[in-house]
């Protein structure tokens, strides 16, 4: 266990009345939330951190869970005297509604039909997934966001949170993310979703009905998705072109060790993973385009956001490379609002803002230090 | 950390309640003190990690961008002073970055070493090599100041560009005048700063 990292974990659910009016025209009439906190919030309530999470993220960020040697996907960022530093800030996480590690989703029961809700959970959106947390907030009695703050599709929910609500939010930093998806992206995407669609084992997204999972689907998504997550420069580095056994079979078999990752990284994320939370999931991505879907009340919101933005990119990522992020630092600079923006050096494609990276961890704890003044 | 003193002179020189834009900011030292003194707004921009960090730490909003890529995502007249201190002399093309600096900006300050300083034109004289001094410490092959010019240099640029320049200031290293360096500044001016329209 890494000694500066937060001891035991454990999370915490609640259950929110408030029907949730969804962009969709749908509505949840109740549902469950479920997060981790870490550190304490402040006598005057001013250090509140909501971190959020990617597609495939959940609300475990930190710490470890007890007899878990697994600490959560973002605990060398944060943690006591690490760049988001629990010694001063209170940090939430919560996962997103329609995920599958505990909030409302489509593996749990629908109180209408009192059936799973598989295919009939309705379509989340980045905003419904503020509104949800704006709900948590509620509930923890937390007056503004001192940072909020996220990577990848993260990073797009701490930016629709500036724009959504831009008085309760202090700081935003958004990570390796985009202020929409370009057609490339979405075409990754929908690869992702056919492959899923097309499993036999699908049956219109009501799979556990069936007692079956659309395992070969999800994990051809995930190797897929997995692709645009690294660079080329980092597989071939980690890879190559080696081979596992030493010479050629002249067969499909697994040979070559990209092979075989790519394959264990699927089997293995079809253990953890839902297939109809997968689809959701890429769908908000496709979705996301708040600059066409507020137009002039974006404008006027980011008129009334007085919060700092850190936008960071890393050079190697090309599924949200730097010129997308500084697509967000352009409508940022355009109305005038309190903006930094980091390129950092890294050859870990997306995934480089899970990574450890000293340029990165330095630019976050600078940005955070200064902003942290007052505590 | 000493307040470097050329910057003194271009503060001075920057009206309160201002936007200002300066390239490349270090680590944001102008911008900390024309926030904390004039209550201006405005953005540093600097290519280097190190200073990125020290201006975060500052306080100060920085972009990390490179200069040679332009500044296309300025809007016009954006700012009403873009600085460019002491840099000039590493910009890959200056003409066009000081173009781009008077679109943006309403008025424009820039500095840079003199290469008509006296100790420079002495050493290519008596030596042979090009001038190494205290402001320019390189040897020709490593240094990233890759266009020096002279006042005079930069005073025919000006008027072949239309730039019309509203105030400068010719000094030693040390932000002094003496009757010198205004009598010839281009043999004994080190620091030539100009503001311009």
């Amino acid at each position: 266990m890494d000694a500066n990292s937060i001891k035991i974990v454990k999370p915490t659910n609640v259950i929110i009345k408030n029907p949730l009016k969804l962009l969709s025209g749908k509505v949840l009439s109740e549902y469950k939330l479920k997060y981790e906190t870490y550190g304490s919030l402040n006598s005057d309530k001013s250090n509140a951190v909501l971190i959020c999470h990617a597609l495939s993220g959940n609300h475990h960020v930190a710490g470890y869970y007890e007899g878990d040697d697994k600490p959560g996907w973002w605990n060398n960022m944060i943690g006591p005297g690490k760049p988001i530093d629990t010694d001063k800030l209170f940090i939430v996480c919560v996962n997103n509604l329609g995920g599958c590690h505990g909030s409302t989703g489509p593996t749990s029961i629908n109180p209408i039909t009192n059936k799973i809700y598989g295919s009939d959970f309705p379509m989340m959106t980045v905003s419904d997934w503020v509104e949800s947390q704006k709900e948590l907030m509620d509930v923890l009695k937390i007056p503004f966001w001192k940072f909020v703050v996220g990577g990848s599709l993260g990073g797009m929910q701490a930016l629709q949170w500036s724009f959504q609500y831009p008085k309760l939010i202090h700081n935003c930093i958004a990570i390796a993310a985009a202020p929409k998806l370009t057609a490339q992206n979405i075409a990754f995407n929908e690869i992702a979703r056919q492959a899923i669609m097309k499993d036999p084992n699908w049956h219109n997204g009501n799979y556990l009905e069936k007692g079956v999972m659309p395992n070969q689907g999800l994990s051809l998504a995930r190797m897929l998705g997995h692709i645009t997550y690294l660079s080329d420069e980092s597989m071939r580095e980690k890879f190559g072109r080696d081979l596992k056994n030493s010479k050629l079979g002249f067969n499909y078999d697994v040979e070559f060790q990209i092979e075989s990752y790519l394959r264990y990284q699927g089997e293995k994320f079809v253990t953890g993973f839902d297939a109809n939370t997968y689809l959701l999931m890429t769908k908000s991505l496709d979705y996301f385009d708040p600059v066409k879907d507020m137009s002039d009340n974006l404008i006027k919101n980011l008129c009334e956001c007085k919060s700092n933005f850190l936008i960071v990119s890393f050079t190697s990522d090309w599924r949200f490379p730097p010129k997308r992020s500084k697509e967000i630092v352009k409508l940022l600079l355009d109305n005038k609002r309190n903006v930094s923006y980091s390129e950092i050096s890294a050859e870990g494609g997306h995934d480089a803002f899970l990574m450890d990276n000293k340029d990165y961890f330095d630019v976050m704890a600078s940005f955070i230090m200064e902003s942290n003044n007052g505590i | 950390m000493a307040f470097r003193k050329d910057l003194l002179l271009i503060s001075s020189w920057i009206k309160p309640n201002t936007k200002v834009l300066d390239l490349g900011c270090g680590n944001g030292e102008l911008l900390k003190i024309l926030k904390q003194e004039k209550n201006i707004s405005g953005y540093g921009i600097d290519n280097d990690i190190d200073n990125i960090k020290l201006s975060l730490k500052n306080n100060v909003n920085v972009l990390q961008i490179d200069l040679d890529n332009g500044l296309e995502d300025f809007e016009f007249e954006y700012f009403d002073y873009v600085v460019l201190a002491q840099s000039l002399q590493v910009i890959k093309n200056p003409k066009e970055l000081l173009n781009q600096m008077l679109r943006i900006g309403k008025e424009i300050i820039v500095s840079f070493p003199n290469m008509g300083h006296w100790s420079s034109r002495i050493q290519l004289l008596t030596s042979g090599i090009m001038p190494v001094t205290g402001n320019l410490p390189y040897s020709w092959h490593d240094t990233p100041n890759i266009h020096l010019c002279t006042i005079k240099d930069f005073l025919i640029f000006c008027e072949k560009n239309d730039f019309e320049i509203l105030e400068k200031n010719i000094t030693d290293n040390n932000q002094r005048c003496n009757l010198f360096t205004k009598l010839m500044p281009n043999l004994f001016g080190q620091i030539a700063t100009f503001r311009i329209k």
